[in-house]
């Protein structure tokens, strides 16, 4: 029954007040009970660019932060002295140390692509469906080749 | 499209809902563009440093220049870590315990692991 109240009076003006003192229920439990429309789900939504570019700007952008504490230890240990350094360097230089460094890398230059995207609309720049599609695969392509081009420069430094 | 919405008192105040109005987001941005640069900057160090030893590493970060870049860096980093990380957060975490638990956890983590790196470059610049 108090669902059905609160389908009713949820959206009346101050409906809320007079359906928490009349049922005795917090704000929480009712609100748990009133059926609002729902996101459609994620499953049977096809990706399109806009949501993919914006989900994956999220998650590399966690990789970064997580990434973040590869640089201090990096940089602890060049402070602390050659042995800390060389167990950071062995980490590093290990195929599963390049492993994460290259997606570090994938991610940091896609979040800055991307970001640089994300400020262009801050600034109220690009906003049109074409626009939009144009810039998101301006920043995938954009994003690889500086990525694959770090690391080419990279093997080409080291020899 | 009306340029500004906030009534003149507000603009004012310089205040938003929550007395901080839009600091947050706008923070973010500031971090953003600084961090363009400086990561730029910084990508071109480790790539000249990839294959060195520890003493051109403590070499190069002596120079004012790169030490400079580094710490400007390290704030700008993990400030920005801090806002990007909340809002994340703030939209998967609906506890509202846990929500506030992970907000504290990543401003302990953004100030220890910041402070440590910057006290590292420090300690190298004034070569310790």
């Amino acid at each position: 029954m108090w669902q059905k109240i609160a389908n009713f009076l949820w959206r009346a003006p101050d409906g809320f007040s007079i359906l928490t003192s009349l049922s005795g229920l917090g704000w929480e439990e009712i609100m748990a009970q009133v059926q609002r429309p729902i996101a459609p789900h994620l499953q049977v939504y096809k990706p399109q660019i806009s949501s993919v570019l914006s989900i994956l700007h999220r998650l590399t952008g966690v990789v970064l932060g997580i990434g973040a504490l590869l640089f201090a230890w990096w940089l602890i240990a060049a402070a602390v002295g050659p042995k800390a350094y060389m167990v950071v360097e062995g980490f590093i230089y290990s195929w599963i140390g390049r492993l994460i460094l290259l997606g570090f890398t994938g991610s940091f230059f896609y979040h800055l692509c991307n970001g640089i995207r994300h400020l262009g609309w801050d600034m109220g720049c690009g906003f049109s469906l074409p626009a939009m599609r144009r810039s998101g695969w301006a920043v995938v392509i954009a994003a690889v080749i500086l990525t694959l081009g770090s690391w080419f420069i990279g093997y080409a430094v080291r020899g | 499209m009306q340029a500004n919405f906030r009534t003149p008192l507000a603009r004012a105040r310089g205040l938003g809902s929550a007395k901080e109005g839009v600091t947050h987001w706008w923070r973010q941005r500031l971090t953003a563009m600084a961090l363009i640069p400086l990561t730029l900057i910084m990508a071109g160090y480790i790539l000249s440093l990839v294959g060195a030893d520890r003493a051109t590493v403590v070499a190069t970060l002596q120079e004012p220049f790169p030490a400079l870049v580094a710490l400007l860096l390290i704030v700008a980093a993990f400030w920005h870590v801090k806002l990007g990380g909340q809002v994340i957060i703030e939209d998967y975490v609906h506890a509202h315990g846990a929500k506030i638990a992970a907000i504290i956890a990543l401003n302990f983590a953004c100030v220890v692991v910041g402070l440590a790196s910057a006290l590292a470059v420090l300690r190298l610049f004034f070569g310790g």
